[in-house]
């Protein structure tokens, strides 16, 4: 049982990294906290697989430490971590038994048997093992195989924390929702930290209390999954998280305010006041296309726009249209009414977000 | 879908037939046709039935020549095997050094039978070779032509030189196929060094090792020209295979129904073995509860 820091983390693949591009984890610090289910998504290559190496210890990080509870971990081998990581393809032990794979990680450190049969006998009835419990593992189906997999991180009482990378990329679809609801009761059980890598939205936001997102080696926000939905930390969570993705539009300062292009906006005070005092010239604003609302009327805080496109997705609608030379999407839901193709924009100001240099400012309303 | 039944589909394999009449079925029919004849010349001969067979099954000569095959075939599995492994093992996994040894490793196989022969002809003389000088400077009276066990000795030394590579080669590729995940499983459970080879590497390996043991045996079971040109069959009968045996009559003594017969009987052996070894292989992986139909 532990809470796991990463202080001052970075690390690179090369010997002598240059830039901050020659590094996979770019300096962060993060807590995970005991007991939590976390997810870390992020694009392929982002780096994730190579942070849950370095909790796991697999890999030594060139920078920085990995703190269990107060314990400086960098120099201790994945043996000694107690921690337990499901890889992407399962592996399984072929010529053994699902019994003995699960009993491999006991037998190892010398447990005795009668307590190997009772905990293999406990973890084989929480994931539904137990009538395989005599067969050849190398005759398994794949989601089975991850269970084993699985299994063997859950046998050990000594695990702090479970790490799953991309654990059920090879599973059937059908399958993968039972497993990943296995997955939350497991969690609820036995109160181990899990960390669970992914590249898929949907699977972090059921799965985790609090999702890291990745993006090029840093981990630019880390909330729940309503918070990553309602107040993106980064440009990237906002395309990479919901679908389809944020709409962002890049400002700038004009004399009175601000300019989208060749529109002039029309924003609450203090978000005018923000972009006036950024001191980058990369300043965005961005709306979910769920709180972008479409208005058949002009009022003052609207623009007038034409429809492109309408794509019907059957309880909902994405209409797609230009805005400031932008391409925007709005989301609506079957029973609101799509204007003709003359018709007017609003962007409610609780859903607008300012971002300068792609990072989220907050701004007092 | 519709199935229409058409019998002229069988003409379509024709073909085949013709490829293995061509290949297997006619020469080998030409042994049978010998082996069951006693011929004198072109228009003499006389149906023997199985006599030949029983002739040969019951020669004193033949039936220590059968048992000294299989000591040496197994004798030599049983190093080069594990040996093999042993080098795979040990064998670096990248960079120069990795396709520097591969090279190393791999020479020997490239050296024909009769030039491997001669190398070690030359080689274990007392009288110029290096390693038969070598040893009888160490005070041992080392000489392969005299002493049954020098001979024996110095062709497995052979087999094992000529071979291993083989083996260690088939192994490397194997153990190269194993994902990374399973040594970072291995570590994550505290699997000591011993059992990520036995449960990890081995198993993997199988499949491989299944193909080394076949071809090593197969091999090893016909091998003719390297004990020849080293010993001759020498001293005595002492290294004398099945092979040279079988040339010997069929070529020395021009007995063409007996060596027809031997060479039917040998071919069987040969086809037991395999097929025994593989069986028995492909029994083994499979899952005893699932066969019950639990």
């Amino acid at each position: 049982m532990a809470r796991i820091t990463l202080k001052s983390l970075a690390h690179s693949y090369f010997p002598q990294p240059v830039g901050p591009e020659d590094y996979a984890i770019r300096e962060m610090e993060h807590v995970w906290e005991q007991g939590g289910a976390y997810a870390l998504l992020g694009p392929s290559g982002c780096g994730k697989s190579t942070l849950l190496n370095i909790i796991s210890g697999l890999l030594t990080p060139s920078e920085g430490q990995v703190l269990f509870d107060d314990r400086v971990m960098n120099e201790l081998p994945p043996e000694e971590r107690n921690i337990a990581q499901v890889f992407q393809f399962p592996v399984v032990y072929d010529t053994m038994t699902v019994f003995d794979n699960l009993a491999f990680p006991l037998r190892n450190v010398g447990t005795a048997e009668v307590e190997v049969h009772e905990r293999v006998a406990e973890v084989a009835d929480t994931l539904d093992l137990t009538a395989l419990l005599k067969r050849k593992a190398r005759n398994l189906s794949a989601d089975e195989k991850q269970k084993v997999s699985m299994g063997r991180g859950l046998v050990r009482n000594d695990v702090s924390a479970i790490l799953f990378d991309e654990p059920l990329t090879v599973i059937d679809p059908q399958l993968k929702w039972k497993l990943r609801r296995k997955l939350k009761e497991i969690h609820e059980r036995f109160n181990i930290t899990m960390i669970y890598v992914t590249h898929d939205q949907l699977e972090a936001s059921t799965f985790a209390d609090q999702i890291a997102v990745m993006y090029e080696g840093q981990v630019v926000q880390f909330g729940t999954p309503r918070e990553l939905f309602e107040a993106p930390a980064h440009t990237f969570v906002g395309y990479f998280i919901g679908s389809p993705g944020m709409n962002f539009v890049e400002v700038a300062q004009s004399g009175s305010g601000a300019r989208a292009g060749s529109v002039d906006l029309v924003l609450p005070s203090a978000l005018e006041r923000a972009i006036k005092q950024a001191h980058s010239s990369n300043l965005k604003l961005g709306i979910r296309p769920e709180f972008v609302e479409l208005l058949s009327r002009p009022t003052a805080d609207a623009y007038p726009i034409e429809i492109d496109n309408v794509q019907e997705l059957g309880t909902y609608r994405i209409v797609s249209f230009l805005f400031a030379g932008v391409l925007f999407r709005a989301r609506l839901e079957e029973d609101q009414p799509v204007p003709q193709r003359k018709a007017h924009v609003r962007f409610p100001e609780a859903w607008l977000g300012l971002y300068i240099d792609d990072f989220r400012v907050e701004v007092g309303q | 879908m519709n199935k229409v039944p058409n019998n002229r589909a069988w003409f379509l394999i024709l073909p085949m037939l013709l490829l293995v009449a061509f290949s297997a079925i006619i020469p080998l029919m030409t042994v049978v046709n010998y082996s069951v004849q006693d011929v004198f010349d072109a228009n003499t001969r006389f149906f023997t039935g199985t006599e030949w067979f029983e002739v040969m099954l019951n020669d004193p000569a033949l039936q220590a020549a059968l048992l000294r095959q299989f000591a040496f075939s197994f004798t030599i599995l049983a190093i080069e095997v594990p040996l093999g492994i042993g080098i795979a093992l040990l064998m670096p996994k990248r960079g120069w050094q990795a396709s520097a040894v591969l090279i190393l490793i791999t020479l020997p196989l490239l050296i024909p039978w009769n030039v491997v022969g001669s190398i070690w002809q030359l080689f274990t003389r007392g009288d110029i070779g290096l390693m038969g000088v070598g040893i009888r400077e160490l005070g041992y009276a080392y000489n392969i032509t005299r002493n049954p066990t020098d001979a024996w000795v110095t062709i497995i030394l052979m087999d094992v030189w000529h071979w291993t590579p083989l083996i260690a080669l088939l192994c490397y590729s194997g153990l190269r196929s194993i994902p990374d995940a399973y040594y970072q499983a291995a570590r994550i459970d505290r699997a000591s060094q011993w059992a990520v080879f036995r449960y990890i590497q081995l198993p993997k390996l199988t499949n491989v090792l299944v193909i080394g043991v076949l071809l090593r045996f197969m091999h090893s079971f016909m091998i003719y020209a390297e004990p020849f040109v080293l010993t001759g069959g020498g001293p005595g009968s002492s290294t004398t295979f099945l092979s040279q045996s079988l040339t010997t009559m069929a070529i020395g003594q021009q007995d063409l129904g007996p060596s027809a017969a031997f060479s039917l009987i040998y071919f069987l052996v040969i086809l037991l073995v395999c097929w025994v070894f593989y069986t028995a292989i492909m029994n083994s992986q499979k899952d005893k509860a699932t066969e019950r139909g639990s």
